[in-house]
């Protein structure tokens, strides 16, 4: 008998909440308290139920983005540049547009735009690995920190309201923004983020190019034998995951903040890979476990206030969880194979 | 003149086989022995014992009169042994001098200025002009050869070992190869050169041995070779390597061919079947590839493949055979030259193209690039018709009918698999190829070209793969397959092209004298 599904998962999640709460233990802090003060903040009380939500639209589409990278065997590491230079694009078109152009115009070109400034921050990156087989993993980096930089200076310099006393863009009226769902905090960018994974769910296992693109992944030796374009895939590849993780910055901005602060950097970019790793690159499981760090996010900031413990204590638990889920991995795998299956 | 070294009966077993039998063979200061022998013939192995890589299961090694064992790599330098592998060793992102000085303890790797004096004594000695502080990774294969021989002198040796040193190299890299062995001579060091061409042996030899099976089967000694015409070395050479009078159509490698046919009991395929009046298939016009890092290009090849002949190409690994078929294939640009499928050029297209006109190549590199060992077996059956139709409609994938389409091919091929939907990488070696031998040869090939198709498989396997081909052949492909195995070749083709140096060194009809006149061609000793 290997484990199977639910219990692959479980199990792991079990073993890095008891050792997390060893941790707490050893700190001197109560980490039943703790959990219990977590989950109820986060996702039993209506208003932290809501916040859950509503972060996990920039995570899903983050999670899309990479997702589509990662099984292309891509390692678009600079999803924070292309999050932050987006964000920053869409909240500078935002005012500019509203005034001339209907309100559901505005957004939509907002997060067209975003997700093209996304796209065009791959781009260097993704030329050099298809054309020259430059590894994208140090020229992602760099652009995200050249992303980063350049979204700053255009904050401070360019964009800035004259109107605020700290640098920042134009902001968009709370009215102007994405709409509301059913009456809820939760904006219609969540709605768009599962459209987004599902679909590249469904983009990666149903279609050919989805399946090219896993080829490429798994084995680009096996790509170039079978004839398929790989420069082309590969920059493909590299673009669609730079847009998606560019439409996660437009959405966040366009949805929840209206305007974007000169040193704001959400950092949203690298918090997400851990999960597509724990989700191995499925977009359904992936769901799940952004709405556990989403949950721990919103719970573990209103934890450190309240309980005293660090809101970094909530990466702590990622990493456990995602040490033990490899864990568990190895000693299954070794199991069955002395099981001879 | 005196001996260097000397092997006493050395044997050594590998599970299941006998690499090294009883040999017993001396090596004479300032003269060049060279080694040959067919792939497998225990060449390496008694390089990797006399470098301390391999200990003997019998038998003593004798280094300067005394008999010793050697016990490790550092006990074979200190005993005055310099190898080069055939295999390069050296750190490609480190400069020449680097290069050098890793081979000794920490503390001497860090006295540069010794380093670059030894450097400048052997470039002198062995007449190289190369720049020490050079990354390695720009020099070319001949200069990174000449960095493996310094390196193999460093402690100055008084015996060196060159496993296949010329394999790799342009001719310039083998007349600069033969001048620093010629100056190592004259200095008194003792040299073995392994090498599968004829004409570097006589070139560079002062005295040859063969190996067989493990076994020394003869040679040939200085005197003797001076003597000697180069048809008459030739002949014994031929004879002592493959263990029979030349031109007698027998088998090799302990008959196992004859063993294979009496097992299926039946000729594979005949040749009367091709009609060549009818127009060639597939015509190779002047064809040339780029030269790629350790890869022979290929240089004008030209030959003509008519519908149902099976065209065998012979010849040592590594002389081409590769980029031949991954031209024809369409995965590697045609240089310069052309082809023609069914009279239409298709000088141009790349893999698709190409296998939208019925060209199909069955990679040797199954594992590599043949399959997606993560991806089922069903996906690996249409994977080089991903987004075509019936399995894909607008570019949307059709899973059932990939799947029943997979257990028709896993049916009727016999392809051992728990499910379709197992990883094609947790498929034995045998199935694998089956699975590759189905998706290439289907109803619509027209010129499948096989690489080393029975390599690395079990009898059975073997027999099956020859099966296939057979059966292809008798539906009308036009079938190119690549093999060193000779017999293999024999049996199963119409003609018989040997690839050398990048050139189609030419082609036989598969008749009586044919073995003979293909082992001239495969040592570069012309056809006629
Ligand atoms: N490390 C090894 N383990 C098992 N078998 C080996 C090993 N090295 C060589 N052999 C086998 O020993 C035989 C001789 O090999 P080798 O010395 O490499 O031949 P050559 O260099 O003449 O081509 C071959 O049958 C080969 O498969
Ligand atoms: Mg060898």
């Amino acid at each position: 008998m290997s484990l199977r599904g639910p219990l692959r998962v479980f199990v792991p999640v079990v073993l890095a909440l008891t050792v997390g709460g060893l941790i707490l233990l050893v700190l001197g802090k109560d980490p039943i308290g703790y959990y219990s003060y977590v989950m109820e903040r986060s996702l039993l009380r209506w208003g932290g139920a809501q916040e859950t939500l509503t972060r996990m639209a920039p995570l899903l589409l983050i999670a899309a983005g990479l997702i589509v990278a990662f099984r292309s065997g891509i390692w678009n590491l600079g999803g924070d540049g292309q999050f932050l230079l987006a964000a920053v694009a869409s909240a500078a078109l935002a005012p500019a547009l509203i005034g001339g152009v209907p309100r559901g115009v505005t957004l939509v070109l907002c997060m067209l735009a975003g997700s093209l400034v996304g796209l065009v921050w791959s781009l260097l990156p993704a030329v050099l690995k298809s054309r020259y087989g430059i590894n994208e993993i140090i020229t992602t980096l760099m652009m995200s920190f050249l992303g980063t930089s350049f979204a700053n200076v255009l904050i401070k310099l360019v964009l800035r309201d004259p109107g605020t006393t700290v640098p920042q863009t134009r902001s968009l009226a709370v009215d102007d923004r994405l709409p509301r769902l059913f009456g809820t905090t939760i904006h219609s960018g969540l709605l768009l983020a599962m459209l987004a994974v599902v679909g590249v769910h469904l983009m990666m296992t149903r279609t050919a190019f989805g399946l090219r693109l896993q080829v490429l992944g798994a084995n680009r030796a096996a790509a170039v034998h079978a004839g398929y374009r790989v420069e082309r895939l590969t920059i493909a590849a590299f673009a669609l995951s730079a847009a998606l993780i560019g439409l996660a910055g437009a959405v966040e901005v366009l949805g929840v903040w209206g305007s974007v602060r000169a040193d704001w950097n959400p950092a949203l970019g690298l918090l997400v890979v851990p999960l597509v790793f724990l989700a191995r690159f499925n977009g359904y499981a992936v769901i799940g476990f952004t709405l556990f760090f989403s949950a721990l996010m919103v719970g573990g900031e209103s934890a450190a206030r309240r309980v005293g413990v660090p809101q970094h204590f909530v990466l702590v638990l990622v990493a456990l969880l995602l040490l033990f889920l490899g864990l568990v991995e190895y000693l299954d795998q070794g199991r069955r194979k002395a099981a001879g299956t | 003149m005196s001996i260097v070294a000397a092997l006493s009966g050395i044997t050594k077993r590998y599970p299941g086989v006998v690499a090294l039998d009883a040999v017993s063979l001396e090596f004479h200061a300032g003269e060049v022995h060279v080694l040959l022998g067919e792939n497998g013939a225990g060449k390496s192995t008694l390089v990797s014992v006399l470098a301390g890589m391999q200990q003997p299961d019998e038998g003593t090694v004798i280094i300067g009169g005394n008999p010793l064992r050697i016990a490790s790599p550092r006990h074979s330098i200190q005993l005055g042994i310099g190898t080069v592998f055939q295999r390069p060793s050296l750190v490609l992102s480190l400069t020449v001098i680097e290069n050098l000085m890793l081979g000794g303890s920490w503390l001497r790797r860090l006295a540069r200025a010794a380093a670059l004096r030894r450097f400048r004594e052997l470039a002198t000695l062995l007449g190289t002009h190369l720049d020490p502080d050079a990354p390695l990774a720009g020099l070319s294969l001949g200069e990174q050869q000449q960095v493996e021989i310094m390196r193999a002198l460093w402690r100055d040796a008084k015996l060196l070992l060159l496993d296949e040193p010329t394999s790799m190299l342009t001719p310039q890299g083998v007349a600069d190869l033969g001048r620093m062995m010629r100056n190592l001579r004259d200095r008194g060091v003792a040299l073995i050169l392994i090498t599968h061409k004829l004409g570097e042996a006589y070139e560079f030899g002062d005295r040859i041995s063969v190996l067989r099976l493990g076994k020394v089967a003869g040679g040939i000694d200085p005197e003797a070779l001076v003597a000697m015409e180069e048809s008459g070395r030739t002949a014994t050479i031929i004879r002592l390597m493959f263990g029979l009078e030349a031109g007698e159509a027998a088998t090799t490698a302990g008959g196992h061919a004859a063993e294979l046919a009496i097992l299926l009991g039946r000729k594979i395929h005949g040749p009367a079947v091709v009609d060549r009046s009818q127009p060639p298939v597939l015509r190779v016009r002047e064809a040339s590839t780029r030269a790629e890092f350790a890869e022979t290009p290929l240089r004008k090849v030209s030959f003509e493949l008519w519908s149902s002949e099976v065209l065998g190409i012979a010849g040592v690994d590594g002389n081409g055979q590769k980029h031949l078929a991954e031209m024809i294939a369409g995965q590697r640009a045609v240089h310069g030259g052309a082809l023609e499928l069914g009279g239409i050029d298709i000088t141009q297209g790349g893999v698709p193209e190409r296998r939208g006109r019925g060209v199909r190549y069955v990679t040797d590199d199954r594992l590599g690039e043949g399959t997606v060992g993560a991806l089922p077996v069903a996906t690996n059956l249409v994977l080089k018709e991903v987004g075509a139709p019936p399995w894909w409609h607008h570019g949307i994938t059709d899973w059932a009918a990939i799947h029943a389409h997979a257990r028709v091919l896993i049916e009727r091929n016999d392809i051992r698999t728990p499910s379709a939907l197992t990883p094609a990488g947790k498929l034995s070696g045998g199935n694998v190829q089956k699975v590759l031998l189905a998706r290439e040869l289907d109803a619509e090939a027209r010129v499948a070209i096989l690489n080393k198709p029975t390599h690395g498989l079990d009898l059975h396997n073997q027999r099956l793969a020859l099966d296939r081909i057979g059966t292809a052949a008798a539906r009308g492909v036009a079938l190119l397959v690549i093999s060193t195995d000779l017999d293999e070749l024999i049996e199963i083709s119409d003609r018989i092209g040997v690839m050398f140096g990048g050139r189609l060194a030419g082609i036989v009809d598969n008749d009586a004298g044919a073995i003979d006149r293909v082992r001239r061609l495969m040592t570069g000793a012309g056809a006629t």
